[in-house]
């Protein structure tokens, strides 16, 4: 007798079968198979692509300590702005950071899953999974909104992490060559490929801008702090040519969101850290409006 | 599934009891104890790598005893359907009171319906937040709930041993059990006490024989953190290197506390 044909008599909050069944340790396959409502495809939907709010530009850039992903606070919806301080950069799990451009109800949702998906991996199997594996992961998640983004409805990711070297055995601050271990950018398309990114890449509406913007002011091997910076300046240049991009709010106190992905984890900076940057960013374009 | 031979209803819940009862005495044992930071728990477990303790949610751990396959399938179910919950409803949705309930019917269903009774014993430990009283105030909010392989389910104050032979493990944490103790002095009495039973006691449990964990009220997000390596042989060590290892565990605790919401936190110690 199976636990599947006793599973009609149980105590309704007893676990279900499916909650018993030996599986992997995807938390998304374990949605799909148990739960198919809670994923974010399983809806239906008319193209109304125009009347959501969408999310904007997101920049990352490498630098020696790490990574650092920066994230503007705009959402629009066609012409009007929806929301003044969104966030569109979270930390994804220890060591790496998600930003995201696109249609903002579903790229919070992917957020959410993909957050949960790398937590319920390391739950179950005790150890965290590889830089590459939350990249593969990612991707397979971007491929199941397909349908959805031939609608208009895409979610366009950029995700940046750090390999957690002591997840491996090794010394948190060293990788086995003795470097630190270096950041790793991925880019991904509406398709689900994943590309891996070197330096520096941006992402959403304002990504040209952001990206010609990087390209001028990129150093090799450049200290955390310089790399924020230049990632702030891209994004002002971004807000400067894309209406559909924030810049620094100096009124409302609203700063980008930066999150700084170093060999002792993902650490989101204060809003009072970005904001001595934004400020002396803007105070630059005060005399010099290019940059 | 038809029986041949008549048996009374007693009589053949008397036998599986005793079935699973066997089985769990088997096995080694496992304490969980609230201590003034949050919930301790301590398994002698002899493999590094078949955990018996394990991180369930933000604020929940579990501990099973008994066969290894059906309380890991149980940790995982646990797992699954408290993820489910809090992507459906939120993270502060998820309680350790739900999770127990659950686990109680599940196992309970299994003991009168199944062929075989799980032979398992869990415990499902919540913390408490530190609240607005500050760390140690909220003591006596921790909860542990010990759920037995039919299903029974008891709510306890203070401490939950399970496993193979628990009297002497009892009566020794009973002798000794403070409430509001430090980590250090909760976790070299529950060694003591689980010394206490076995071949040869009393007997002197090494690091590498033990699987400790805590429940961390002060951390925000996950609170669950493995104690391991030279952190777990620096508290070990006795009272004079004591206050040094209080503080590289509270430097550990604190490098969680770094990173934010829902990050995975420190490095454990590597051996």
């Amino acid at each position: 007798m199976t636990a599947d044909s006793r599973a009609g008599h149980w105590p309704v909050s007893a676990l279900p079968a499916a909650y018993m069944r030996p599986g992997n340790a995807s938390f998304t396959e374990f949605l799909s198979a148990a739960e198919p409502q809670l994923l974010p495809g399983a809806r239906s939907s008319e193209s109304f692509a125009g009347a959501l709010p969408h999310a904007t530009t997101i920049v990352a850039v490498t630098c020696t300590d790490g990574v650092v992903m920066a994230g503007d606070r705009r959402a629009t919806m066609g012409n009007i702005i929806a929301q003044r301080d969104i966030e569109k950069v979270f930390i994804s799990d220890s060591h790496s950071a998600i930003g995201i451009a696109g249609t903002a109800g579903f790229a919070v949702e992917m957020v959410r899953l993909f957050r949960l998906e790398l937590e319920h991996y390391e739950k179950i199997e005790g150890v965290r999974l590889s830089l590459d594996g939350k990249a593969n992961r990612l991707a397979t998640m971007i491929r199941g909104n397909l349908g959805m983004a031939m609608q208009g409805l895409a979610v366009v990711p950029l995700f940046a992490g750090i390999e957690d070297a002591s997840a491996f055995g090794a010394d948190p601050a060293v990788s086995p060559a003795g470097t630190p271990a270096p950041g790793r950018i991925f880019s991904y398309d509406i398709a689900g490929g994943r590309y891996e990114e070197h330096d520096y890449f941006a992402v959403g509406s304002g990504s040209i801008f952001a990206r010609s913007a990087l390209k001028k002011r990129y150093e090799p091997g450049a200290d955390l702090a310089t790399t924020v910076r230049a990632a702030i300046e891209a994004l002002y240049d971004a807000a400067d040519d894309d209406s559909a991009t924030g810049g620094p709010d100096m009124t409302r106190r609203i700063f980008p969101v930066v999150v700084a992905g170093t060999p002792n984890g993902a650490v989101r900076w204060s809003d009072e850290e970005v904001g001595v940057v934004a400020e002396a960013v803007v105070a630059g374009r005060l005399l010099k409006p290019g940059g | 599934m038809t029986m041949p031979i008549y048996a009374s209803p007693e009589q053949f819940m008397r036998d599986r009891s005793e079935y699973a009862r066997k089985g769990i005495a088997r096995g080694r044992s496992v304490v969980v104890t609230t201590y003034s930071g949050g919930v301790l728990f301590v398994a002698e477990n002899h493999s590094p790598t078949l955990h018996k303790v394990s991180e369930i949610y933000d604020r929940i751990g579990f501990a099973g005893v008994g066969r290894y396959n059906e309380f890991e399938n149980l940790r995982t179910a646990g797992i699954r359907l408290a993820d489910v919950r809090g992507f459906s409803y939120d993270r502060r949705d998820v309680t350790g009171r739900w999770l127990a309930n659950a686990y109680a019917q599940t196992v309970g269903s299994i003991f009168s319906e199944h062929q075989k009774p799980f032979e398992v014993e869990l415990c499902v430990a919540e913390v408490s937040g530190a609240g607005a009283g500050g760390v140690g105030t909220a003591v006596g909010a921790d909860q542990l709930y010990r759920i037995s392989y039919d299903g029974s389910i008891v709510d306890e104050r203070r401490f939950v041993v399970m496993g193979g032979a628990t009297e002497p493990v009892i009566t020794a944490l009973t002798a000794s059990f403070t409430a509001g103790w430090d980590l250090p002095t909760a976790l070299s009495a529950a060694v003591k006490a689980l010394g206490t039973a076995g071949e040869g006691a009393p007997r002197e449990l090494l690091p590498t024989q033990l699987e400790v964990a805590v429940l961390d009220r002060t951390l925000a997000g996950r609170t669950f953190r493995r104690i391991q390596g030279s952190v777990l042989a620096a508290l070990l060590a006795g009272p004079a290197p004591t206050a040094a290892a209080a503080a590289a565990a509270a430097n550990d605790a604190a490098a969680g506390a770094d990173i934010p919401d829902n990050a995975a936190g420190a490095p454990e110690s590597s051996i």
